[in-house]
Order: structure tokens, then C-alpha cells, then sequence
């Protein structure tokens, strides 16, 4: 009975040279599993990091021998499954790069010595009865809350490049899924390293592990909304296959609802994982108590994951019935830019004032995502890529003002911060500037284009709301840098360590590339332009 | 079911149409198997339940009552602690369901492993070892031992 | 000579750069290099200058193309710099005012520890204005916009000990922004409706657009000129800005910037020229600005803030004559190089003072200085008369051709704006002879005081670096006024750019007349503020029983409590009401189903757990939103 259809199986065909960027990730990440498992610990940094930095500058060599001979209209492979087309180029492109800066970040261990990740506190024994809280590993406990990390200063906890390696696989497949059903799979694979690599916090360990159970909580439910609408939606087409629902949606006389619904929770489960407000509750506390530089990594790749997915759904799937859902996504767009606006108005601390931006640079997003023209795609991508620099860069100055009981990020140790330290005054200022679309930098020119993308689609009252929040919300990036220059230095405020090579390398990289961007973007639009979906 | 128009062969190999497939013919024989399934799994759940206290042997103990024989106690004990269970219990249980669970997905692969070759066969290898990887670095770390 | 025109603007860039980047090395040679490139970038401002005088008036215009900026799909925006008879006029403007201000910055800051970061800044500023001007389109207008906010802004706070200081920078930078979001939209619309962003492009195709369109465009733009430049209803932030130090006064919040807004109305003059009713919001926005600075002026003790008045009453000189059409283009530009002079004149004279006087700002405790700084008072002096519109001087023939040609307008429109500008002439010329009168004359109030850290005042002269640059400023205000007007050569001159001249309709007023009642209306007000200040002895302390109008005018009438509620009031309250939903709205019925279910110890421990729950609850409340509307959308 099922021999007839097994026999009828055959081999798909894969694509090699096209996913080999995907297959590098995520062969070094399991070979970064084999090393935890086998390479004496004193040698596991040095061999991670070089181990996941090969990796990726392998990634990206391969990725640029394929683009200049890859095929004008992409490639669909493993079929059907993943479609490597010239967006999904464009955005592994930006993925691997930016990744790359943020394990450089994330490498750091000289500004927090031994590093800023631990599995557990040193509270051995105290928590478990009869030993069943264990400490598997006492040689990498790390310090304890707040304490100063003298006895866990040996080492960090080196699985964080691994997760940090599935994490990146995960957002490359995400971003190039063809069907629902392999973007789901992606989602689970980016999502999960995630959650715990927020967990591993050194400092604040509470904070920490909170900000990981929440974001694991809520990322599930979230994920569950987009698994729901898959599931609706293959009612609906009978096929998970992006182009298939956008073909069952153009021509069938079957009910609505199913395609609705279904639309709706899936893109619940992408507004989740873009931190687009009302979806955003999670991203202050996630991006206040996870460790900086897997902040930097997320608010960085995260948004590039999913808003990459969210073009593509929306263009491929939904584009024939558009006009039923713009009229939402436009109330997504201001509840998003309203909320990261104005609540970051109240904000007293850095880490949770650059989340609110990022909820109000999110709403900006989805008015690029919503436009649906050639244009809006690359303006939206290259809004992608400046402003994952930007705030890496500005997540990786974070890191480095510092008191006793680590990071200070509390805005009124930042007091008078430029006399002491005018240069990491100054790279900050640039990059809030940056944030708030100041000319000259990455974020005017990706604003720039999206909002004369969404223009020319209509989308006028949208462009001037936004143009109206991010005045508000430049008062706020201002009340950093009045406070960093123009308020009198704090008794036992904060001060800037010296950062370590790598930590120089994330700022460096980042705010230069702000600024190279600003001045000649034409080289990135150009490759963001370079074609649309391929399905 | 309505079904879409795809190509044979794609459509034959994405496990998506294949279920597909297998309802569109829509006939009554179709669903033979699945109620045959359904009355054998009934069937045979009853019968356990039906035939354990008829022929089982009855010696009580403790561990006898409670509603679970796998270790855990029901109910918290007045232990040290607080009387919480070990935490190492739980890790090692989601471990075994991990890997076992996993091997599930060997059986379709036993079914079709002629037509799709070699493959395949590269395809469940890669599968095996991508289980194995984080079963040897759970096992090189302690994580399946007890204490 | 042309396509090189870039080093114009990189000169003062990379002085900034060198002076930002060099740190703590260059500070003992910095600000002479910030100095240096201000000056060669002069010097080529001036060799450009010639070399357009050369040509024949059709050819003065040229494009220098740098580089291809955002490019994306049809949205073409090239960096180029559009060098015409208009932009040139206002390097030299820029570099020439700006290199004078620059030298006598060297004394005046002499002694400021920061003294490296004042000079990157300026040279920044320099930088970024030029980019404004030398833009070919309203991008890159744009960004040197947002560039010279950027240098004001830190300019303002360079005293960063000052809280005031501080928060005036804030504000300014605020306030600028809401101007800079009508720049934006204008430029979005044009994008739109045009499909190009450059000022060919833009001119080109304006014709074409609907009439309402042009007319938001026009008033957008105004928004952005009004933010910039001062004008109400976005005028507050102009006299806050005087808490920076006072070379940055003269050179941006009196001599260039803030004209940017006359720049930018005058640069778009074919949009303008197809709304009549944008003209006329111009000229209307003109109007009231040039009175209401010339009030609150009257009022005011401190000598900058009086200064900064007036500045932002005669920049609505300004706006009144942009908004007068083809003729009002060339006297807008007119006045505001010689207010450039004469303003820049008047605060570098002004900072002199300040400089003998301990950083005194209060004229009230001034007095009698003619004697103890005879240049400063000369220089002053000169400058005080070219601004009332003494005879023969530069602001006779500006101001007074502005008020002419208003009067010019015919019908209501002529007497409504003529009799404003009179009346502000009238009142220009009673504050200032107030201020003259204070600072200069009388009895010498300070030798009995003494300032605010208890030392007695020793007023003295400036040393040659501060004073030559003022008799530079000087030679301007009393010479430029005829030097352009001869011939009417500024007009001709700037005809490539603005358009052919064009006289109004039939003047109510014939020109002598209108010469006269000008003449009449300042002399008015000089008598005025002679009777009334210098009569009567001065009260060192202000007095406070005044009367209600001299309290209007003291709290800059009610700008900015006008302002508070129409802005600061609104974004508190909402700011505050949303932090009240997020905290009490979605956590509190969580919450309080929880403390009614479980019991005080319940409620605790759930609190301890966090709020994951409602947070999720508010996801599923927006999930449920956004699919219910989804659905209604579909089938309602």
C-alpha cells in the first residue's frame, strides 16, 4: 500500500556551493561541541575562538566566490526548501559579518577578566540538597553576584562560541527558508542558543538567568503562534511552501479565515523575534540582563534574522493580498515606534534605553518591510546591515564602562563620562547620533531610503509619524550625551577600562563601517538591490 | 483534500505531499490500515489494563503504590532540601528522551531506505552523527554520570 | 578652479579632524591650524569669486560632481557642489566672517583649557555650513543642516559646567529638530511628486506639481527655515543659545547659521514663485517675527540676549522680503550680509566688553565704558548705527530697501507689512539706543559692584587680536551697505541665481516717503531711549514692578510656555501615560488577579518571579488585536 509512493522517492538535489556558507556554520558548530568535549580546558578559548573565526571568514569566502557567479534569479535547493536568491546572499552577507565583529565581542577577557560567561555562580553545594545541584565542572564556576570574580577568574565558559555558531546557522537558514515548515526549524535552531546564552552571565547572575527564562517563556509562545499558523496556513494551501500559498491564495474561493488566522499567527511569531512592539515586552529586560556582548550579537543578528524572514514571507507568501494586512502592519508600525520612543524617554539605564530604540528602529523596519516594492526590499536590507553595526558597536562601548560591581549601566554613573574618557565619549555620541539618523552616518542614509521606498508606495502619513518619533526619540540619545558632557562627573561614578584587542576590534569595526556607510553607501544598496526572491 | 498541482517526483519526495497524496485517493482502503491501527492500539490498552490485576502477582510494597514506579515520590518529602527532587533526575530523563526520540526518525528511513539510495545513506549518517556529537560531549563532560 | 571647489569645504573639515582626532598633541599649535584652514579656505572662496566674475552671467553656474551617494534603485542622490553667484556669496560670507571670528577667538579663548575642542568645533561648524550652502540639492542642504545643528549644539554647551548652558544646547537641538522634520517631509514630497531631490530636478519639475502639493512643500520648507532661523513660533531657542561662549554668537546665532532659514527660502525661490499663499505665510511669519523680536528686545537686561533679539527680528526683515517675490530675494540676501557684519560686529563687541568686565552679561551694572575701551565703543558704535539704519551706512540701504519694497506690495498687504516694518525699525532703533545707552553712557555703575565671585570690576581694553577683527567687522558695517547697493550690483550679480528682478506693483507709499517715515520712525525711537534711559538714573537691580507688557516681553511673550504645552507638555503626558499602562495597566489586573487569588505571600512570590506572564498576556492581547482586525479587515 505505501510501496507505491516510496518507490516514487528519489534522491533531492542539493546545491552544495550555494548552502556551503550554511554547512561551514554549522560543521564548525559541531566541531565546537567535539572540542568542549575533548580539548584540555585551558586550551578550549584560544581553540574556539580561532576554531569559530575560521569558520566564519571561511563562510564568508565561500559566500564571495558564489555571489559574483551566482545566478541572477537564485537558486531554489534541497527541494524547494531553501531559496538562495540574491536577498538571502545580501543578508548571509551581513549575518556573517556582523556575526564576526560580535564573536570578537564575545572573545573578550581581559575587560572582564577570565571572560563573561559562566554556567553557574559559585554558590556550590549551598542551593542542593544531598549534592543534586552539582557542580559538574568547579573549575569554571564563575564569581558571585556582584561579587568581584577573584576565584572564577580561571576561565570562561567556552560553549558560548558553538551556541553562538548554531545560533548564526539557524538565522542563515531562517532568512533563506523557502517554506514555513524549514523556517520554523531555523526559528527553533537561532532561538534556542539564545536563551541560554543569556544565561551565562558573570556578573548579575540573577538578572541574567531571569532575562533567559523569560526570553525561553515568551520565545516559545511566540513560537507557538507561528507554528499555529503554519498549521492553519497548510490547512488553508495544503502545502507549506511559500510560493504554493501565495498561488492558493491569488486564485481559490475557499474561506479566508484559514489564510487570515493563519497570516496573523505566523506573523506574531516574526513581530516576536524583531522585538516590533506589542510584541516587544520581552526586549528590555532580555537586552538589560543578558551578558553585553550576546546583547550586541542579538540586537544585531536577531533583527537581521527576523526581519529577513518577515520580507520574505510577506513577499513571497502574502504580497496578492497585500491589502487586507498593510492596514495592520501599519498599526504594528506606530504602536512599535510609539512605544520605543516614548518609553525610552523614562529610561534611567543604557542597556534598556538602546532596547527601546531598537523596539522603535523595529517599527521603522516594518514600514520598509510593508512597502513590498524593489526599492523597500534593499533600502530594508540596508537598514539591516547599518544598523546591526551601529548597535553592536554601541552595546560593545556598554561594555566597557565599568565600576566595582562590573558594567555600570545605570545612566547616572555615565555623569561627566567624556572628561575622563573622551574618545569612547566621542565613538558613543557618533553612534547614538547614528541611531537618531544624523547625516553622515549609516542611520540617515538607511532611513533615507526606506522612507522614500514607503513614499513612493504610498505610505506618506506613516513616513511623517516616523519622522515624528525619531525626533522624540533623538531626545533621548541627546540626554546620554548631555549627560556624558555635560553633567558633572558622579562621586564613584563609572570609569572606562581599557578595552582588550577584540573589544577595540567590535568598536572600531563598527563605527566605522557607520561611517563609511554613511558617506559611500552605494557599494552596500547597490548589493542590496541586486534582484528579489527566488521561489 | 483538495490538492495543489506540483510536480510528481518533487511532490513525491517532500513528506508534506506525500501525506498528501495518500488522502487524495480518498477510497475507503486507504483508511483500512489506520482504523485497523486504531482498534489494535484500543484493543491492546485494554486488554493490559483488563488482564495486569487478573494474572499479575500481588505483593504489595511501598514503591507498589505509588502511581508512578519510576523514582520519583509523588509528593514532597520532609527531606533536606526542602524536600525538592534531584535535579539530576530530570536531567538525565530529557537526555534519554532526546536521543531516543531521535532514533524515531530511523524508521522512515528503514522503510525507504532502497529507493533513496546512497543518498539516503549519507543523508541518516549525517543525521547519526549530528545525535552523536552532543552524546559524546555530554558523556566526555559528566553529564550521564549520577554524582 | 571649479572642480576642485571641494577643498573649500575639506579644508576647515580636515582642520577639525586633525584637532578632534590629534587630541591633547595639537593643542599647542591647534588653533592656529584651525585658523589657517578657515583662511585658505577664504582666500579659495575668494579665487572662486573672481574666477566667476569672469565669466559671463549665464555661465556662473556649474556643478562640481564628487561622488554617487545613495544610490537605490530610482532614488538617485549625488554628493556634488552647485557653485553660483548665490553660494558663493555665502562661502565668502561664511569663511569671511567666519576666518575674522576665528582670529579674534584666539584672544578671546585664549586662556580656556578647552581651547582645542572650541577651535575643531568651529572649524566643524565652518565645515558643515559650507556643505549647506555649496549643496546642489536639498539632500545634501540636508545634511550640512543637521551638520551645522550638530556644531551649534556643542558649540552652545562648550561651557559644560554651566547647567544653563546644558540645557540650552538642549534645547536648541530639540527645537531644531521640529524644523528639521518639515525639511525631511518637504524632501520626501519633493522625492514624491518629483522624483528627485536635487535643486535642477526640483526647479525643473515644481511647475508640474499640483498647487496644493507646491504648497505643503513651501510650508514644510518654512517649518525647517523656522526651526533654524529662529522665527515663532520656534523662536525660544535663539536666546538660550547665548550661554555659548561669544565668538560662537556672532559667528553662528548671528552672522550665518541662523540665516540658513533665508538661505534655504531664497535657494527655493521657483517654489515659492508658484505659491502665492506660501509667499505670503513667509511674509506673515516675517512680519510678526521682526516685532516680536524687537519687543522682547526692549526688555531684556542681559547685552547677548538683547543682541540675540535682534537678531531674530532682523532675520524676520529677512523672511518678510524672501516672502515679497523676485525683488525680496536679492534684499533678503542684501541684509543678511550686511547683518552679517554688523551683527557679528556687535557680539564680538559685545564679548570685548564682557571680557574687560569679568563675564558681566548684565547692563544694568555696566555703564560709562566709552571711556575705558574707545575702540570697542567705536566699533560698537558703528555697528549700532548700521543696524537702527543710520544714514548711508549698510543698514540703511538693506533695511530700508525691505521696508521700501514691503510698502511696495500694494493693497493691504502693502500698508500690513510696510507699517510692521516701520514700527520694528522704530522699535530696532529704541532698543539698541537702550542698550547703547547702558553699556556706554552714563554714570559708571560697576565702580561700586562687584561680580558674582566678589571681585571688582577693572574694565579695560582688548588686546589687537580681538579689536582688529572688530574694526575688520566694522569697515563691513559701515561700507558694504553702499558697495552693493551701487549699481545695484549685489542684484545683478546674484540675478543667475534668484531670477531677474522684478519691481512690485504700485507702492502705496511713494519712496521718498517711506525714506522719510523710516528716518522719522528711528529717530522716534532714539529720542525714546534717550528720555527714558538715560535720563533718569539706572536701578542696578532690575525693577519689578513693571507693567504688563514689560512682563510679557521679560518672559519673551510667553514663547516658551507656548511652546512647553505644545510640545514638552503633550510627550510628558503621553510618555507618562504609557509607562502607566505598561506598569499598571497589563502587570496590575495580572497582578491583582493573582494578590485576589492567592493571598498576600502568593502576590509576593509572584512578584518575585517577574512578570513574564503579563508579558506574555500582552502578547497574546496584540496577537488577538491583530488577528481580529485582520479578520474584520477581510470581512466586514
Amino acid at each position: 500500500m505505501f510501496g507505491a509512493q516510496v518507490t516514487a522517492l528519489s534522491p533531492p538535489s542539493v546545491d552544495y556551493t550555494a548552502m556551503l556558507p550554511v554547512l561551514i556554520v554549522l560543521g564548525a558548530a559541531a566541531v565546537g561541541v567535539l572540542l568542549e568535549a575533548f580539548v584540555p580546558r585551558h586550551l578550549r578559548w584560544s581553540v574556539q575562538v580561532t576554531v569559530s573565526l575560521v569558520a566564519l571568514a571561511g563562510a564568508g569566502i565561500a559566500l564571495g566566490a558564489y555571489v559574483p557567479g551566482a545566478p541572477a534569479q537564485g537558486v531554489t535547493t534541497m527541494v524547494d526548501t531553501l531559496a538562495i536568491d540574491a536577498p538571502a546572499l545580501f543578508l548571509w552577507g551581513t549575518l556573517l559579518a556582523l556575526s564576526f565583529v560580535a564573536l570578537l565581542f564575545i572573545a573578550e577577557r581581559t575587560v572582564e577578566p577570565g571572560g563573561a560567561f559562566v554556567s553557574q555562580a559559585a554558590l556550590r553545594g549551598a542551593a542542593g540538597a544531598g549534592g543534586s545541584v552539582s557542580t559538574r565542572e568547579p573549575e569554571t564556576t564563575g564569581g558571585r553576584d556582584g561579587a568581584a570574580p577573584a576565584d572564577g577568574a580561571r576561565g570562561m565558559q567556552t560553549e558560548i562560541f558553538p551556541l553562538t555558531l548554531f545560533a548564526l546557522g539557524g538565522m542563515m537558514t531562517f532568512v533563506a527558508a523557502n517554506d514555513l515548515l524549514t523556517m520554523f526549524i531555523a526559528l527553533e535552531v537561532l532561538s534556542l542558543p539564545l536563551y541560554l546564552m543569556c544565561g551565562l552571565a558573570r556578573r548579575r547572575r540573577l538578572l541574567s538567568q531571569e532575562s533567559a527564562v523569560k526570553y525561553f517563556l515568551l520565545g516559545a509562545f511566540a513560537s507557538a503562534f507561528f507554528l499555529y499558523g503554519l498549521a492553519l496556513l497548510y490547512g488553508y494551501a495544503g502545502s507549506v511552501r511559500l510560493g504554493d500559498i501565495a498561488t492558493a491564495a491569488a486564485g481559490s474561493d475557499r474561506s479566508d479565515t484559514l489564510l487570515f488566522a493563519g497570516f496573523g499567527l505566523l506573523v506574531v511569531g516574526l513581530l516576536f523575534k524583531g522585538s516590533v512592539g506589542p510584541f516587544h515586552a520581552w526586549t528590555p529586560d532580555v537586552y538589560q540582563g543578558a551578558p553585553t556582548s550576546v546583547t550586541g550579537f542579538m540586537a544585531a543578528c536577531t533583527k537581521v534574522a527576523a526581519f529577513g524572514a518577515m520580507l520574505r514571507v510577506l513577499y513571497v507568501g502574502f504580497e496578492g493580498v497585500s491589502w487586507e494586512w498593510r492596514g495592520i502592519l501599519w498599526a504594528v508600525a506606530i504602536v512599535s515606534m510609539a512605544v520605543g520612543a516614548v518609553l525610552g524617554l523614562t529610561q534611567r539605564d543604557v542597556k534598556r534605553m538602546i532596547a527601546y530604540s531598537s523596539i522603535a528602529h523595529a517599527g521603522f523596519l516594518v514600514i520598509g518591510v510593508m512597502t513590498l516594492s524593489d526599492s523597500g526590499l534593499a533600502a530594508t536590507m540596508f537598514y539591516l546591515l547599518a544598523y546591526g553595526f551601529t548597535t553592536l558597536a554601541a552595546f560593545a562601548v556598554v561594555s566597557l564602562v565599568r565600576d566595582a560591581d562590573g558594567e555600570a549601566t545605570d545612566l547616572s554613573s555615565w555623569a561627566g563620562l567624556a572628561k575622563r574618557s573622551p574618545l569612547i565619549a566621542g565613538v558613543f555620541t557618533f553612534l547614538l547620533l547614528a541611531l537618531a539618523g544624523i547625516p553622515l552616518t549609516s542611520g540617515f542614509v538607511g532611513k533615507f531610503v526606506v522612507f522614500s521606498a514607503a513614499l513612493g508606495e504610498g505610505l506618506a502619513p506613516l513616513v511623517v509619524l516616523a519622522l515624528v518619533f525619531s525626533a522624540v526619540a533623538a531626545f533621548y540619545y541627546l540626554r546620554v550625551v548631555v549627560v556624558m558632557y555635560f553633567s558633572e562627573p558622579a562621586a564613584g561614578g563609572a570609569s572606562v577600562t581599557v578595552p582588550g584587542a577584540f573589544t577595540t576590534v567590535t568598536i572600531a569595526a563598527g563605527t566605522i563601517v557607520t561611517l563609511l556607510l554613511g558617506i559611500y553607501p552605494g557599494f552596500a544598496l547597490e548589493w542590496a538591490g541586486a534582484g528579489g526572491f527566488a521561489f | 483534500m483538495p490538492m495543489l498541482e506540483a510536480e510528481p517526483a518533487a511532490a513525491a519526495t517532500d513528506v508534506w505531499h506525500f501525506a498528501q497524496e495518500a488522502g487524495v485517493t480518498s477510497s475507503v482502503e486507504t483508511y483500512l490500515p489506520l482504523v485497523l491501527l486504531l482498534a489494535l492500539s484500543t484493543g491492546f490498552a485494554l486488554f493490559s489494563v483488563v488482564i495486569a490485576p487478573l494474572v499479575g502477582p500481588k505483593r504489595y510494597n511501598s514503591a507498589k503504590v505509588e502511581p508512578y514506579e519510576c523514582g520519583i515520590e509523588a509528593s514532597p518529602q520532609p527531606v533536606v532540601g526542602g524536600g525538592r527532587i534531584p535535579v539530576k533526575f530530570y536531567l538525565t530523563g530529557m537526555l534519554f528522551i532526546l536521543f531516543d526520540i531521535e532514533m524515531v526518525f530511523l524508521y522512515p528511513y528503514a522503510v525507504a531506505a532502497d529507493s533513496i539510495g546512497l543518498f539516503g545513506f549519507v543523508a541518516v549518517t549525517i543525521f547519526i552523527v549530528a545525535i552523536t556529537v552532543p552524546y559524546v560531549y555530554e558523556w566526555a563532560r559528566g553529564g550521564l554520570e549520577w554524582d | 578652479m571649479i572642480a576642485s571647489s571641494w577643498l573649500l569645504v575639506a579644508l576647515p573639515a580636515l582642520g577639525a579632524l586633525v584637532l578632534l582626532a590629534g587630541g591633547k598633541r595639537t593643542d599647542g599649535w591647534g588653533h592656529l591650524l584651525g585658523c589657517a584652514t578657515v583662511i585658505a579656505s577664504f582666500a579659495y572662496a575668494l579665487a572662486l569669486f573672481t574666477t566667476l566674475l569672469g565669466r559671463q552671467a549665464a555661465d556662473r553656474s556649474a556643478e562640481a560632481h564628487l561622488f554617487s551617494w545613495i544610490p537605490v534603485g530610482e532614488l538617485q542622490v549625488d554628493i556634488a557642489l552647485l557653485i553660483d553667484p548665490l553660494s558663493v556669496t555665502f562661502a565668502l560670507l561664511i569663511t569671511g566672517v567666519g576666518a575674522v571670528i576665528h582670529v579674534y577667538s584666539l584672544g578671546y579663548m585664549g586662556d580656556d583649557p578647552e581651547r582645542r575642542k572650541f577651535f575643531a568645533y568651529m572649524n566643524l561648524f565652518v565645515a558643515a555650513m559650507l556643505v549647506l550652502v555649496l549643496g546642489n540639492g536639498f539632500v545634501s542642504l540636508y545634511l550640512g543642516w543637521e551638520g551645522v545643528g550638530l556644531a551649534s549644539y556643542l558649540l552652545i554647551g562648550f561651557w559644560q559646567y554651566k547647567p544653563s548652558a546644558a540645557t540650552a544646547a538642549k534645547k536648541a537641538f530639540v527645537m531644531n529638530r521640529v524644523g528639521d522634520i518639515g525639511l525631511a517631509v518637504a524632501i520626501f514630497l519633493m522625492w514624491k511628486h518629483i522624483g528627485g531631490t536635487s535643486y535642477a530636478e526640483v526647479f525643473a519639475g515644481i511647475g508640474d506639481v499640483p498647487t496644493d502639493v507646491a504648497l505643503v512643500i513651501a510650508l514644510l520648507l518654512l517649518l525647517g527655515a523656522c526651526g533654524k532661523s529662529g522665527q515663532v513660533p520656534l523662536q525660544a531657542w535663539l536666546p538660550d543659545a547665548m550661554e555659548g561662549p561669544t565668538p560662537v554668537s556672532a559667528l553662528i546665532h548671528a552672522a550665518t547659521m541662523v540665516t540658513a532659514g533665508v538661505y534655504l527660502i531664497a535657494r527655493a525661490n521657483p517654489i515659492y514663485n508658484v505659491t502665492p499663499t506660501g509667499q505670503l505665510v513667509v511674509t506673515i511669519i516675517g512680519a510678526v517675527t521682526l516685532l516680536v523680536g524687537a519687543i522682547i528686545g526692549c526688555a531684556y537686561d542681559d547685552i547677548k540676549k538683547v543682541l540675540a533679539y535682534s537678531t531674530v527680528s532682523q532675520i524676520g526683515y529677512m523672511m518678510l522680503a524672501v516672502g515679497l517675490g523676485p525683488f525680496g530675494y536679492a534684499l533678503a540676501i542684501m541684509h543678511l550680509l550686511t547683518h552679517g557684519f554688523f551683527k557679528a560686529g556687535l557680539f564680538l563687541g559685545a564679548g570685548s566688553v564682557m571680557h574687560g568686565m569679568n563675564d558681566e552679561v548684565d547692563m544694568r551694572k555696566f555703564g560709562g565704558l566709552y571711556r575705558k575701551m574707545p575702540i570697542t565703543f567705536v566699533t560698537f558704535g558703528l555697528g549700532y548705527l548700521a543696524l537702527i539704519g543710520f544714514p548711508f551706512l549698510s543698514g540703511y540701504y538693506s533695511k530700508d530697501a525691505i521696508i521700501d519694497a514691503a510698502f511696495g506690495q500694494g493693497g493691504w498687504q502693502g500698508w500690513v507689512f510696510g507699517g510692521a516694518a516701520l514700527l520694528g525699525a522704530g522699535i530696532t532703533a529704541f532698543y539698541m539706543t537702550r542698550l547703547m545707552v547702558l553699556t556706554f553712557f552714563g554714570k559708571q555703575r560697576w565702580a561700586e559692584l562687584t561680580d558674582s565671585e566678589g571681585r571688582e570690576f577693572h574694565p579695560h581694553e582688548s588686546g589687537p587680536v580681538m579689536t582688529v577683527p572688530m574694526m575688520l567687522l566694522a569697515v563691513g558695517s559701515v561700507g558694504a551697505g553702499y558697495f552693493f547697493v551701487q549699481g545695484e550690483r549685489l542684484v545683478h550679480w546674484l540675478t543667475p541665481s534668484l531670477g531677474e528682478l522684478e519691481h512690485g506693483a504700485e507702492p502705496v507709499l511713494g519712496h521718498g516717503t517711506v525714506v522719510a517715515a523710516t528716518m522719522t520712525a528711528v529717530a522716534l525711537g532714539v529720542v525714546l531711549a534717550v528720555l527714558l534711559v538715560a535720563r533718569p538714573e539706572t536701578p542696578v537691580e532690575r525693577p519689578a514692578r513693571v507693567s504688563a507688557v514689560v512682563q510679557a516681553a521679560r518672559a519673551d511673550l510667553y514663547g516658551n510656555a507656548l511652546n512647553e504645552a505644545l510640545f514638552a507638555r503633550p510627550g510628558i503626558w503621553l510618555s507618562r501615560a504609557l509607562v502607566y499602562v505598561d506598569n499598571r495597566g497589563v502587570d496590575g489586573v495580572v497582578n491583582g488577579l493573582a494578590a485576589g487569588l492567592g493571598g498576600g505571600s502568593g502576590r509576593l512570590r509572584r512578584l518575585q518571579t517577574g512578570f513574564v506572564r503579563s508579558y506574555a498576556l500582552s502578547m497574546l492581547a496584540g496577537a488577538g488585536v491583530l488577528l481580529g482586525l485582520l479578520l474584520m479587515v477581510r470581512f466586514v
